[in-house]
């Protein structure tokens, strides 16, 4: 099978100072068509995550599933083995005595819920992982510090690596840089006075 | 009526107390937090105390050493003092964290912006002290390597444990509670995390911490599914952390022991946890703020309303004496009657009254401004509550046990040399465990310090361009 030669542009990356910035390219950037994109940001930005178009999470459905598997197995676990498998008259209790296995269904509930939240949240961030074309730009290792970066990727059919980069300054971004797809010891990163090496 | 107005100022003044100091910017969060784990070496203070609480590790060993060469006789319990020391420091440990939880979940769900400086290290201190609180139910098994037969496999013996036993529900209880813990704590380490690899120079730092952010990047899709994932946990915490000491308290409550077994004892429980565990996270944050130069991130404001919290639930404890009492003597039952004319006037009575004083009439002290604004007032307090606390269960557990219906099977409790040991070690444990968390982990939630500080100060707060 021919593998798909990959594209050694994975985006371009603008820099900004302010959150309120980056709300506003990224409306910006949604509004000229572009699709393929994502932010950054050193904390979570209430309105960012509506600006770029990204749909509502089913994370909570998941855990609903967790939560309901949870009560299932801790309540079934309970009756199997102390009312079916090895029945013991204790305190001359019913064998399937419902009111003694509240607790133990309620734990496990909460525990296969905050299992299926971590796991959930976790799996369908894709994380791990360890690389990422944008950590390529130098200037990025401010995005887990105090500042705010807008990634147009190059999969975007209307992805213009010299239009595209005119766009993003037009929009008050302090700097432009273009993320190489591939890991280059040297490269780092392309402010709006250098040019284009890659 | 003017000089009312002009002494009250100074009430208002504290109540319009900032969450965070003025003028703070992205920067000067990220670089406080950060720069006292990715410092080089170690300072004297910090030394000091590792050595010390070091000494408290060994103490552990040796305690737990010398328990499983002997047996629980090594302890001074006995029949019919079946649960001691190691019970009660079980409740008391236990009790602590829930502070934590409280505070990163409860407090998250109410909005409360106060939180946001001190839930990590309450985190830190719910893990550590679910921690010590294990050890002890696991040790008074007697034959601790056979731990595992407390959860349902399918085994040679062909039984399954006891469902309908309370120390089963504490089991299940206990166990969610600190993996659940555990969870919360980590995802809301990753950020964090990834911030520490960004500016780490040491080479073996930005692996280590790499490595546990898991590749975080701060992405905005990863933001959203974090903040959801965050608030599902606040609102799956919220529900177990009250059940957790419901849950302990029903080890007693369920029983038909005069003294504990009271319908009180759930709601008065869980606030006993949160009245302990307030304290101890005071106790903590004094010197952590003062040695490490956070008293800009945690203010007079945080101080002020944890001791609003300690006046609060330490109502709820009195109320919850109060209402034993008035039960043990209008129930009519004469065991009960007598049991609480013994906790008062028998053998135990000076703890018994030592734990009124500490509990009761010390947070009463609180409605005062000047107690809310001393810190050594304060700390000073927080320990006496602490104490008082640890007296509340040793006197709920023993004074119940040593003198039942048979005036024959009587006894007293006296501990060993050994029970002190292992709770002294356990001390030692806790400390170490949190020095050690204060040198490799931010002790405060930098991400969430910057969104604050975004709120505060808006576009005040942004980073200049590096050269």
């Amino acid at each position: 099978m021919a593998k798909k030669t990959e594209n050694p542009v994975y985006g371009l990356l603008a820099e900004f100072e302010y959150p309120e910035d980056l709300i506003h390219a990224a409306e910006k950037a949604r509004e000229a068509g572009y699709r393929k994109m994502d932010g950054y940001s050193p904390f979570p930005i209430h309105g960012l995550s509506e600006a770029l178009g990204i749909r509502r999470t089913r994370l909570p459905l998941l855990v609903f599933c967790g939560g309901l598997a949870g009560a299932c197995f801790g309540f079934m676990m309970q009756v199997w083995t102390s009312s079916i498998d090895y029945p013991l008259n204790i305190g001359g209790r019913p064998a399937n005595s419902v009111a003694s296995w509240v607790v133990i269904t309620f734990e496990c509930t909460i525990l296969f819920s905050a299992l299926t939240t971590v796991i959930g949240m976790i799996a369908l961030n894709g994380l791990p992982q360890p690389y990422h074309p944008v950590f390529n730009v130098a200037a990025f290792s401010n995005a887990s510090k105090g500042r705010f970066f807008l990634c147009l990727e190059s999969k975007d059919p209307i992805f213009d690596e010299v239009k595209s980069a005119e766009f993003l300054r037009s929009l008050e971004a302090t700097s432009v840089a273009l993320v190489p797809t591939g890991y280059t010891p040297d490269f780092v990163g392309l402010d709006k006075d250098t040019q284009h090496a890659v | 009526m003017e000089s009312k107005q002009l002494q009250r100022s100074p009430d208002l003044a504290l109540a319009g107390a900032p969450v965070v100091a003025p003028g703070h910017t992205y920067e000067t969060v990220n670089d406080a937090i950060n720069d006292i784990v990715l410092e080089k070496g170690f300072r004297a203070g910090w030394g000091f105390l590792f050595g010390i609480s070091f000494v408290g590790v060994m103490m552990l060993g040796a305690s737990v050493f010398w328990l499983l060469k002997n047996g629980i006789g090594v302890w001074g319990l006995n029949i019919p003092v079946g649960w001691a020391f190691d019970i009660t420091n079980f409740v008391w440990w236990i009790g602590i964290g829930h502070a934590g939880t409280l505070i990163s979940a409860i407090l998250l769900l109410f909005k409360q912006e106060w939180r946001t400086s001190i839930n990590r290290f309450a985190e830190a201190m719910t893990l550590f002290a679910v921690a010590c609180a294990g050890l002890f139910p696991l040790l008074h098994l007697g034959r601790p390597w056979n731990f595992f037969w407390l959860f349902p496999y399918p085994n040679t013996m062909a039984v399954w444990p006891q469902f309908r036993s309370p120390l089963m529900w504490d089991v299940f209880a206990v166990s969610t509670y600190g993996s659940v813990s555990l969870m919360f704590w980590y995802v809301g380490l990753i950020p964090d995390l990834a911030s520490l690899r960004d500016q780490a120079r040491n080479k073996l730092a930005k692996l280590a911490y790499g490595a546990l952010s898991l590749g975080w990047r701060g992405s905005a899709a990863h933001w959203n599914r974090y903040e959801v994932a965050y608030l599902l946990l606040a609102g799956l915490s919220t529900p177990l952390v009250l059940s957790v000491h419901t849950v302990v308290s029903f080890d007693f409550a369920v029983s038909q022991l005069p003294g504990w077994n009271a319908t009180i004892f759930p709601p008065y429980f869980v606030a006993g946890a949160i009245f302990s565990g307030f304290a101890m996270v005071m106790t903590l944050a004094i010197p952590v703020r003062k040695f490490y130069n956070l008293e800009g991130f945690i203010t007079a404001k945080h101080l002020d309303n944890m001791c609003k919290v300690m006046v609060a639930t330490g109502l709820i404890v009195a109320y919850g004496y109060a209402m034993e009492i008035f039960m043990g003597f209008y129930g009519g039952n004469p065991f009960e009657t007598y049991m609480f004319r013994n906790r008062a006037l028998g053998p135990y009575a000076p703890e018994y009254w030592a734990l009124w004083i500490c509990n009761i009439f010390t947070p009463q002290l609180f409605w005062l401004k000047k107690f809310r604004t001393s810190i050594p007032l304060m700390f000073a307090m927080s320990i006496v509550i602490n104490i008082g606390m640890w007296l509340e269960r040793f006197i709920i557990i023993v004074t119940s046990l040593h003198r039942d219906f048979l005036v024959s099977s009587w006894g007293m409790f006296e501990p060993t040399i050994w029970d002190w040991g292992l709770y002294i070690g356990t001390l030692g444990f806790f400390t170490f465990l949190f020095l050690l968390f204060l040198r490799f982990l931010p002790a405060i939630s930098a991400f969430e310090m910057k969104e604050l500080v975004w709120k505060k100060e808006g576009k005040r707060a942004s980073m200049p361009k590096s050269a």
